[in-house]
């Protein structure tokens, strides 16, 4: 937790020897607090106090980097225990597991299909994150399966398996990648962390609940293994609801650094269905990685879409550039259809439009990303805003027919906007899912 | 050792909102749906209580449903264009506990059914089955103001839940429901503010804010979720620490904004990437109202009855007796 100004200022030496450029502590103090200058500025500060305040500067939850390149799964660093109160930072990691007993053309066949599952939402591309190998066989067949894996996809690893001598076998080969290992308990905290350290490798900390996490990541950190994402074993949905905001209020509210790292839940439910309902559970209340075992198309796009909602900035409202865009072969006869430019409500039209296989002009008006209704009722989305967007896009230039199509929900400002642009309004449907039908009868 | 914990201690709780007179009460139903009354934050059982389980209400319409895809058709094919056997089977099949009556048919644009009608209807359903009732009306303001009323009196001492007043629009509604016992839904759009403002319109008027359930208006999975998930957290945590006129049971219009997703409705041979329709539907609906219960939805009205089924069976695990260790 970030420490006041005045917090600070009981560290500092007191002496205003201005030497740090400003002309009291205090006022150096206050700035330390907005992190508008730098500590090292302050030539006094004593040993402990230099550490507490270093300390204070660290994130309440750590940053773990699962993977490397452009894969690699960032995790952590969270600030806030509710989406408005900020935003969530960095979404939870998916990922399947898969089991060494398996059959390496099923294994293949598993893969396949997890790297098929891609989708496209409002400009942004969803996808999973992370392929867990578990090790239940001895250590050469966990070795073939980690190489299958490794060579089969470009997903970040996680090794399930919490024997040392395994992994000491299995580690060489794919450190590089940086796998994260899953994990240490309380039999094998010491030889795990030896092999953290040594590997540079993230370790899951696997404890029985909240009272033996402090031992674990304590011990784990005195021996430098200090990226580490806790695992509080499979339980019910209310008790997993539980200790998930509690270590988040602890990292957050008590500065407690011993919980202060991400989590990883592994998901138990035989039914596909209740698979995804607890797993759209632990999205919300602050999971780092969630881990299934089936892995249906429709499962996984209803849960990345989730974790996109979810971790949306709340006060900035997913927006595209407001400009006119052609879609399909669209030329000076094809419709010229008008929307906002919320990402939501400009994906949502582009879609249908698309569907509808009929080439066509989108004009996204600037309403500082809000949707249609909410733009209207704000006056962001009125006549005088259209025709500016009209002009500044010469979008009437861009057609022949001097025609303008307008979201039904906007009805009401047909006469207005037809004086006021000088061209045709034709009333739109209200939903986008009226556009095939409405262009085709046109 | 025991790992200290860390409890936030809240100084109010939500107002516990009773559906549904039985006999002794006046009414007719065969039990009382006890929604609210939490005094924490969702299923944070070793903080405080939660004495009410979430409640699903089957939506049922006065008319055959148009544009509803096949998927949600399906379970209701021989019921749909009869409203009495629509709840029936809700009841007997389904073993629904609420239902939920949306008066579609009254809007001038689909139906344009009359005050009298509407009124009818909610008199025979009332015969018909014997669980509480949620009375949705069309959405037309002036049109609302004549059915919703002649509802209201038809239903008269049955302590149904009837909806939507709004704010430009609840003077008549909280009337009629003042006058023959119900409680209100009270609805804001996505709006926190203006959710707050109606309830105090509302009690000024002399209904309690007791008998007033805030619906906030909810988006769809991937259609705005997060707005209405982020505003009934920030009320729920105003309600938690003290605000009254933010302190109501919240009602969830799932199946409707679910099932109006493309993700839900479109079929497999358009999408082939998304996977079959029948699961994705039913997931869609399902993960809506997840997200909604974990953000304090105390009322969901859902459609379809796999759905429910699953999205009940998720309530039940969460509301076990069994205790959750505080420590171990």
């Amino acid at each position: 937790m970030a420490l006041s100004g005045l917090d600070i200022y009981k560290l500092l030496p007191k002496t205003n020897c201005r030497e740090c450029g400003f002309v009291t502590c205090l006022a150096f103090a206050m700035q330390l607090a907005k992190k508008g200058v730098s500590l090292d500025k302050c030539p006094h500060l004593s040993d402990e106090a230099k550490s507490k305040l270093q300390a204070s500067s660290l994130p309440p939850i750590k940053l773990i980097t699962i993977g490397e390149g452009e894969k690699r799964l960032e995790i952590g660093n969270e600030t806030v225990l509710f989406r408005h109160e900020e935003k969530f930072h960095h979404p939870c990691g998916l990922g399947f597991i898969i089991e060494d007993s398996e059959a390496d053309e099923q294994i293949k066949k598993k893969l396949e299909k997890i790297s098929q599952l891609k989708f496209e939402r409002i400009g942004q591309q969803l996808e999973v994150d992370l392929i867990a190998v578990k090790q239940t066989k001895d250590s050469k067949r966990f070795q073939e399966v980690v190489k299958l894996v490794s060579q089969n996809s470009g997903f970040s690893l996680i090794l399930m398996c919490n024997d040392p001598g395994i992994l000491k076998e299995v580690l060489p080969a794919v450190a590089a990648k940086k796998p994260l290992i899953h994990g240490a308990n309380a039999e094998n905290v010491n030889d795990i962390g030896k092999l953290a350290k040594e590997f540079k490798a993230p370790v899951v900390v696997c404890s029985k609940g909240l009272d033996d996490i402090a031992d674990l990541t304590k011990a784990l950190s005195s021996q430098g293994a200090e990226d580490l994402v806790l695992d509080t074993g499979v339980k019910s949905v209310k008790e997993k609801i539980w200790e998930l905001t509690q270590i988040r209020r602890l990292a957050l509210k008590k500065s407690n650094r011993s919980f202060g790292y991400p989590i990883l839940i592994s998901i138990d439910a035989k039914d596909p269905y209740e698979e995804i309902m607890e797993a759209a559970t632990y999205i919300a209340k602050y999971a780092g990685i969630i881990l299934l075992k089936s892995i249906e198309n429709w499962q996984v796009l209803s849960l990345l879409t989730l974790r996109q909602n979810i971790y949306t900035d709340p006060q900035k409202p997913l927006q595209i550039e407001p400009k006119l865009y052609q879609i399909g072969q669209a030329s000076d006869k094809s419709p010229l259809l008008i929307t906002t430019n919320f990402s939501l409500s400009y994906y949502t039209v582009l879609g249908e439009v698309e569907a509808s296989k009929i080439p066509a002009h989108i004009l996204s008006v600037d309403t500082e990303g809000m949707s249609v209704l909410t733009a209207w009722a704000a006056e962001k989305f009125t006549p005088e805003k259209i025709v500016d967007s009209l002009n500044k896009a010469h979008a009437k230039e861009a057609v022949s027919h001097n025609k303008l199509i307008i979201p039904g929900y906007v009805a009401v400002m047909s006469g207005d906007l037809e004086e006021k642009s000088g061209c045709q309004i034709i009333v739109g449907p209200k939903e986008a899912a009226g556009i095939p039908s409405f262009l085709k009868n046109l | 050792m025991a790992q200290e914990l860390m409890l936030e201690k809240w100084s109010s709780a939500i107002s516990v909102v009773n559906i549904g007179a039985t006999k002794e009460e006046g009414g007719s139903r065969s039990k009382v749906i006890k929604v609210g009354g939490q005094a924490t934050l969702p299923f944070l059982f070793p903080e405080g209580s939660i004495p009410n389980k979430p409640v699903i209400a089957f939506e049922i319409w006065d008319s055959a449903p148009m544009d509803w895809p096949d998927t949600l058709k399906q379970p209701f094919a021989d019921v749909l264009n009869d409203p009495l056997k629509w709840a029936k089977k809700c009841v007997d099949d389904f073993k629904a506990e609420l239902l939920c009556l949306k008066l579609q048919g009254a809007h001038p644009d689909s139906g344009d059914k009359k005050p009298d009608d509407e009124a009818e209807l909610v008199e025979r359903i009332l015969k018909t089955v014997d669980v509480p009732l949620v009375i949705l009306g069309c959405g037309d303001d002036a049109k609302d103001n004549l059915v919703l009323p002649a509802c209201s009196e038809a239903a008269k001492g049955e302590c149904c839940l009837i909806g939507s007043a709004v704010q430009d629009n609840y003077k008549t509604l909280v009337a009629a429901v003042l006058a023959d016992g119900h409680n209100i839904v009270a609805e804001s759009p996505i709006d926190i503010n203006i959710a707050k403002q109606l309830n105090i319109l509302i009690s000024d008027m002399g209904l309690s804010v007791e008998r007033i359930v805030i619906d906030p208006t909810i988006g769809a999975l991937g259609y705005g979720l997060e707005y209405a998930y982020s505003i009934m957290e920030r009320a729920r945590l105003a309600a938690l620490s003290g605000d009254k006129m933010m302190a109501c049971p919240f009602i969830c219009k799932v199946g409707q904004e679910a099932w109006r997703a493309k993700e839900a409705k479109a079929k497999m041979t358009e999408f082939p990437a998304w996977g079959p329709e029948a699961e994705r539907g039913i997931a869609w609906e399902a993960i809506t109202a997840t997200a909604l219960i974990q953000s304090g939805a105390d009322i969901l009205v859902m459609r379809h009855p796999a759905a429910i089924e699953k999205v009940n069976k998720y309530i039940d695990n969460l509301m076990t007796n069994d205790k959750i260790p505080m420590s171990k």
